[in-house]
């Protein structure tokens, strides 16, 4: 049996979503700007899909919701769209975010850096978040952008937005907020936040891979960064991904009806695996149930390194995630543990378990079994819990 | 960028299967007490090296027979990732057997090739190399507490990259040798610089007292520093071996003087003239040579034909056929 808990990463497509994709195949593979029956006989699912996602997060019917291939895809055409609007012509030069976004976020800042861009990078307190206050103390008359992310993808804290948002309005100043770990996982209403862009990503919300969007209020102008066709109403061109808008619609209606199960099933059973956990001397998680998306934990297990307790994890059939130095190509501990100022031997410890509607209690049952066991087999093997003789100085 | 490295792969499927199979069944992990030290008949040494806060930590014991500094047996316990895990059991296993002295030998490098499946393909990747590293530092602590002595005496050359075990001194040699001028050109001579990167330059996974950037910047410098003072030691008048060339601005001044001097200014002072040097500038072919007439030949419409001929063939037969002379 496998158990999958890594939704923060990508999650399993809902098998409705799959059957409303699968005729724009080998079926109804007709380019929707073409002038044949081909062509057309995709716009009635292509205007259902653009319904359900405005629905879905509450534009308005003169707002855009264009779709792009991905979130790190929105993401740069924001930043890198208000470089071309205000930062290239003079007017602006700083752009506000914090220090755990995603690294879609980071990159693409430090790439304005190098031409010329001031970045402030605001420092996530103990919970691993930031407050309202803090954007506001940063914001200075040279301020052309506030990214934030609604919701951190390693710890699920949620940010406030809607403080965020007011701030941004009243100061004259653009505010996109990177929506990928929140849509489908809590209510996301971009009329009561007050952004001007979100950026989100089909595959985290059980639609599938290579297809994203970008909210964008009326009023508000962004450069495009793909020129061509004129798709998107010119927005974004590139031949419409029919499958993937008709599939990110679907995944958008499914995951607002199942906000309530979100909040009570899926949170249910993410509570009973923290619990449960918990009981495990020592060990430490990152923020309040409470101010968390419902499907999150991250972990830390005192004395065992993440990447070992992954692969004990994935021999048992349990999939989960870390940050951690040894799992990743640079040996680089955990942003985020970093960043909220965690003590420094707990850095390397970080186990992310996410949920999905799809997650059953048994899988739960089973995995916080598994999830002692490789405590038990590797803290047998940790130098943190080893034997010392009274006489020897302990360097460790 | 390539093909292969397009998509990438996950750090899993690069360990051999015995790397994979010690991680899941370390052989020697475990605690040895001083009691059970004591029934083997030797010295209970333990040892620590690394710390939390870097990713890796691991604690050694041994038990040593003390008239012979035989291992007899070894136990490591190791926080770390399951390359680490690897790395420490496979290098208990390597000890046991080994006199202190012997064991003191034992690199990364060993541990490495011990977890390989076969000789060609590495037991890790890259960036993995890194986690046998501490299992070579920890045998140096244990045999330094048993000897009693500073783990550093056992190093007799500073080791600038500890995954691939490359010293200041190779670093410096190949630069020398070989002109290098990247850090790139270092990694490919050396492999040094290739695994964890830490000693690429500061900022990596941990921090060293030299780092690539700075040895080549260095190393650069000196042998700038020993080209001039090979040029300064060498005999520069009367062609003591150096190319005109290779010469600096100075050096080539001084020759063109000197040359002035004994076969030019004695023929000027005949006719009440002479000249003086304003300006030596190196072209691509030409070493270009900016004269202003003084005395009688200033005025002289010789200076800007006959004249000027002979110093320019004079200069170009003793000193180099690139010289030009102009006058100003």
């Amino acid at each position: 049996m496998r158990i999958y808990l890594d939704n923060n990463a990508t999650t399993i497509v809902d098998p409705k979503v799959f059957c409303e994709i699968e005729p724009f195949f080998c079926q109804m593979y007709g380019n929707p700007n073409s002038l044949h029956q081909f062509g057309s006989e995709s716009h009635p699912a292509l205007r259902v899909a653009m319904d359900r996602l405005y629905k879905g997060i509450n534009a308005n019917d003169d707002d855009d919701v264009v779709v792009t291939s991905c979130a790190t895809e929105s993401i740069n055409w924001v930043i890198k769209g208000v470089y071309f609007d205000l930062i290239l012509k003079g007017e602006k030069n700083h752009i506000i975010t914090t220090e755990v976004e995603h690294p879609a976020v980071i990159s693409s800042c430090k790439f304005l850096e190098t031409l010329g861009a001031k970045v402030t990078y605001l420092k996530v307190d103990g919970n691993g978040v930031i407050s309202a206050k803090d954007v506001e103390n940063a914001i200075t008359d040279k301020t052309a952008l506030v990214s934030v992310m609604w919701a951190n993808n390693e710890t699920g804290m949620i940010f406030p937005i809607e403080e965020i948002g007011a701030i941004c309005k009243e100061k004259g100043v653009l505010f996109h907020t990177d929506g990928v770990q929140a849509v489908g996982k809590i209510a996301v209403d971009v009329q009561k936040a007050g952004v001007d862009f979100m950026s989100f990503s089909a595959h985290k919300f059980h639609g599938p891979k290579g297809v994203g969007g970008l909210y964008i209020r009326a009023g508000k102008h962004l450069t495009s960064l793909l020129h061509g066709g004129e798709h998107m109403g010119g927005l974004r061109s590139g031949t419409l991904n029919v499958a993937g808008i008709v599939g990110m619609g679907k995944a958008m209606e499914l995951a607002v009806e199942n906000l309530d199960f979100e909040k009570n099933s899926v949170q249910r059973l993410r509570d009973k695996l923290e619990d449960a956990i918990l009981k495990i001397p020592e060990v430490m998680v990152v923020g309040t149930k409470k101010q968390r998306v419902p499907n999150t934990i991250l972990v830390s297990i005192k004395g065992i390194e993440g990447e070992a307790m992954l692969w004990d994890l994935n021999k048992n059939g349990i999939a989960a995630s870390t940050g951690s130095a040894c799992a990743s190509e640079d040996l680089e501990s955990n942003p985020v543990m970093e960043a909220i100022g965690a003590e420094a031997d707990l850095a390397h410890t970080a186990l992310r378990l996410s949920l999905s509607r799809f997650t059953t209690e048994e899988e739960i049952d089973i995995a916080i079994e598994q999830i002692n066991k490789a405590v038990v087999r590797l803290r047998a093997i940790s130098s943190t819990y080893a034997y010392a003789p009274s006489w020897h100085q302990s360097r460790l | 960028m390539a093909k292969n490295s397009l998509i990438g792969g996950s750090i899993w499927e690069a360990y051999s299967q015995k790397v994979q199979d010690l991680m899941n069944h370390p052989r020697n992990m475990g605690e040895i007490t001083e009691e059970q030290a004591k029934k083997m008949g030797g010295k209970l040494v333990v040892a620590d090296f690394g710390a939390e806060s870097c990713g890796d930590a691991v604690r050694l014991y041994w038990v040593v027979d003390e008239k012979t500094d035989v291992i007899l047996d070894a136990k490591f316990k190791s926080f770390g990732c399951g390359t680490a895990i690897a790395s420490s059991d496979t290098m208990a296993e390597l000890c046991k057997g080994k006199t202190v002295s012997e064991a003191v030998k034992i690199t990364n490098i060993d541990v490495e090739h011990a977890m390989r499946d076969n000789d060609e393909t590495p037991a890790v990747p890259p960036q993995k190399m890194h986690c046998s590293v501490m299992a070579y530092d920890v045998i140096k602590a244990a045999a330094a507490s048993y000897k009693g002595v500073d783990a550093s005496s056992f190093e007799d050359e500073i080791i600038v990259c500890e995954c691939a075990r490359v010293s200041l001194g190779t670093i410096k040699d190949v630069i020398k040798i070989n002109d290098l001028k990247s850090v790139e050109e270092i990694t490919n001579y050396t492999k040094a610089g290739a695994f964890c990167k830490s000693c690429i330059k500061p900022g990596g996974h941990e921090d060293r007292e030299y780092y690539l950037v700075d040895i080549l910047r260095d190393t650069r410098a000196e042998m700038e520093h020993a080209k001039l003072s090979a040029l300064a030691d060498a005999k520069v008048n009367g062609g003591g071996g150096v190319d005109f060339a290779d010469m600096t601005v100075v050096q080539k001044f001084k020759e063109i003087e000197a040359v002035i001097d004994e076969n030019i200014r004695p023929m000027l002072a005949m006719d009440g003239g002479n000249l003086e040097i304003l300006d030596i500038k190196d072209s691509e072919k030409n070493t270009d040579v900016y004269i202003r007439y003084l005395g009688a030949c200033s005025g002289c419409a010789s200076g800007f034909s006959g004249t000027l001929y002979a110093i320019e063939s004079i200069l170009q037969d003793k000193v180099s056929p690139t010289i030009r002379v102009l006058p100003v």
